[in-house]
């Protein structure tokens, strides 16, 4: 095999692993980083869009809209939960641990009993590239592009929009925010929104590539909270750059050793993150910054 | 709550109980606990157990029961999570005091429960194939074990397909010991391994694994993946061109994945079971009917639907003959070696040495719009291996699980 296709094998494992740790982290860092609410029902946003995703799709709408439809279904679920239980709960953070659980646990059994057991996908779209001797699927390098794409909207979104200079008002002091005449409650629904559907979007990016049943938020959830606990709270200092290094990590031990090792991996860097750096690297990189 | 209690009524109901079960009283019910997953991960391929189950019981008991006694069954739902199966199995055991119990899909959850089936000296059926190797006289396995699956595959695709063999299992015992037989037979056929990789249950992304395959170039892929979640490798492995013929001991047969997925994700993909819904014999065709009737909305009647189906009838069986739900009666029965059923999958008989169940396989390929042939079918293949190995439960009985490199003492 020749450098180049051996450079683009590596480049697309690691783009592959990185798109998977962002795509599935972004909802969970945005609502932990910005809310400070751990939501355990996350998985599940994932599974209403990647649903929704396929049923829209299958009606024939073409996969980028149905794609859209399951992040806006999963915002609109996020609204609601929102406003039937996480309002109710800001400053008790280990009851919505729990609340969240149960939400889960609901959704799960919930989409079992009323769509049965498995659902039927869609296929992947768009075919296979060959580099060398060995052929690609083309999706896997758009989820890596729609990986990257996230990240600098969600970049502009908060740093600039009239939306994100509140929003992270209010994250800094909701107090002043509040005397500031900002409705911090509006500005809490709304991104506990934002996190649903982007949570939502993931599901739907990843549906035509996975078998739908309703547990299948739960293949995310690992990687989106190991992501989470080795980026911390800001998801542009924390989230992007942990999903960097455990895509490194998770495609270097795979490659060499196999799934059980890129697993085992992951976890490792938790532990470690964990115990040297509890606030994850946006504690380290904002603490030497100040 | 709006009624109030009324003496006489609640009389009247007594009084009408007595007169209706008074012929029956001699009657007890036999009771059959029956533990599956009906929710978690295995569902999709498991429901379909219970209503298999059902529908026996039904036409059972319509035909006046087993030995005149209905059946009763005690049916808890194991969620796919083997704690499930070791709390339940001591309450149908203990609380419910079954007669005999139909328990288990991974084997996994076989193994967490089979200490318990032990401890009370309980009766359970396996209905699932499996890596083999359960040598225990509490247990009557139904399903198919390497021997039946894997020395009929792994030659046919060899012969078919060329001597370089990729394995990728799921990483749990069901998976490894699998993977050995695969290994042993392909050595034995005078192939080669080119790569073998275990995945932990619950990975849905495979990119790497591809890659891997790739690069090893191997004539064909023999997948043991289980549960959902890795369920996702076909779609992946299709949508980057890999283009390999698959074998498999564990897809179509379970998981009805070439129902489930676009096709042609799963084309080129050979399977060996004992029964699926697409076998064409007027025995399948009855059976299919049957079950249609009774759930119309059935997704997949599976091999372990089938299986299901026959335990229940070799039960009925065993007990009748043995005049009694005693264990050691009914295994005195077995021991005989003439306890058949002529069922959906054909003529099935128990093996008295192993209590395993001797099949018909049927080799299903799955072709590009994901229909069904069948390229070649194997009769009354016996289930031969524990017994050659030194099993033999009609003398002792060891509780334990064998593997090739593993075998019982000699």
């Amino acid at each position: 095999m020749d450098f180049f296709s051996t450079a683009f094998a590596i480049i697309y494992q690691f783009g592959d692993a990185f798109a998977f740790l962002v795509l599935s982290a972004a909802g969970l860092a945005v609502i932990f980083g910005m809310m400070g609410v751990i939501n355990l029902a996350h998985g599940e946003f994932i599974m209403c869009g990647a649903y929704v995703t396929v049923a829209v799709a299958r009606m024939g709408v073409p996969l980028p809209l149905a794609i859209v439809a399951g992040s806006i279904a999963a915002g609109l679920v996020g609204l609601v939960i929102e406003r039937l239980v996480i309002r109710h709960l800001y400053h008790r953070p280990l009851d919505s641990i729990v609340a969240t659980w149960g939400i889960s646990l609901i959704a799960t059994q919930g989409v079992l009993i009323v769509l049965g057991s498995t659902m039927q996908g869609i296929g992947t779209p768009l075919g296979s590239v060959q580099v060398g001797a060995l052929s690609y699927s083309t999706y896997r390098i758009v989820l890596m592009a729609a990986a990257v794409l996230i990240l600098l909207v969600l970049w502009l979104l908060f740093y600039r929009t009239r939306y994100g200079v509140i929003a992270r008002a209010t994250i800094a002091a909701p107090q002043m925010a509040r005397a500031l005449g900002v409705d911090t409650r509006r500005v809490y629904a709304l991104t506990f929104a934002l996190g649903a559907a982007l949570a939502g979007l993931a599901g739907g990016l990843y549906a035509p590539t996975m078998t739908l049943v309703p547990t299948m938020g739960a293949t995310f959830i690992v990687e989106s909270f190991v992501t989470v606990v080795v980026g911390g709270a800001d998801i542009f200092l924390g989230a992007a750059p942990a999903a960097a290094i455990l895509g490194v990590i998770r495609a270097g031990l795979t490659a060499w050793q196999g799934q059980f090792f890129g697993q085992i991996g992951l976890l490792v860097a938790v532990i470690l993150v964990i115990r040297v750096l509890p606030n994850g690297l946006s504690g380290l990189i904002l603490g030497n910054r100040r | 709550m709006t009624s109030t209690f009324r003496p006489t009524r609640l009389l009247a109901t007594a009084a009408i109980a007595a007169i209706v079960a008074g012929p029956a009283l001699a009657q007890d019910p036999i009771k059959i606990g029956v533990l599956e997953d009906q929710s978690g991960d295995f569902a999709a391929a498991t429901t379909v157990k219970v209503h298999a189950i059902e529908l026996a019981a039904d036409e059972i008991n319509e035909a006046g029961g087993i030995d005149g006694r209905p059946i009763e069954l005690v049916v808890y739902d194991t969620q796919s999570d083997n704690r499930r199966y070791q709390e339940f199995m001591r309450r149908v055991l203990q609380r419910d005091q079954v007669d005999v119990v139909f328990a288990g899909f991974s084997s996994a959850s076989r193994e967490a429960y089979r200490p318990i089936v032990n401890q009370f000296d309980g009766l359970a059926f396996y209905n699932n194939q499996y890596e083999g190797g359960v040598c225990d006289a509490n247990m009557i396995v139904t399903g198919a074990v390497p021997e039946q699956q894997f020395s009929t595959l792994i030659p046919w695709m060899m012969e078919t397909y060329g001597p370089k063999v990729y394995t990728i299992a799921a990483d749990y015992n069901f998976g490894q010991i699998s993977a050995e037989w695969v290994r042993n037979i392909v050595a034995e056929n005078g192939g080669e391994m080119v790569g073998e990789e275990f995945i932990p249950l619950g990975v849905s992304q495979f990119s790497q694994t591809i890659q891997n395959i790739q690069e090893a170039n191997p004539d064909f892929v023999v997948t043991l993946l289980v549960g959902a979640a890795q369920a996702s490798y076909y779609e992946q492995a299709a949508s980057a061109n890999l283009g390999k013929p698959m074998a498999s001991s564990v897809n179509v047969g379970q998981g009805y994945e070439h129902k489930r997925f676009t096709p042609p994700s799963l084309a080129n993909m050979y399977v060996t079971t004992n029964y699926i819904e697409e076998v064409d014999t007027p025995a399948s065709k009855e059976f299919l009917d049957k079950f249609h009737a009774k759930f119309p909305d059935e997704p997949y009647v599976n091999q372990e639907a089938a299986n299901s189906y026959i335990a229940m009838y070799l039960y009925k069986q065993m007990v009748e003959r043995a005049g009694s739900t005693d264990h050691d009666a009914i295994r005195a029965e077995l021991a005989k070696g003439d306890v058949c059923f002529d069922g959906p999958s054909g003529n099935v008989c128990l093996d008295p040495k192993s209590q395993h169940m001797s099949h018909t396989i049927y080799l299903a390929k799955v072709e590009d719009d994901h229909s069904i042939s069948f390229p070649t079918v194997w009769e009354d293949i016996d289930p031969y291996w524990l017994g050659e190995a030194g099993c033999d439960l009609t003398q002792n009985d060891p509780s334990a699980q064998y593997t090739p490199s593993n075998p019982p003492a000699q």
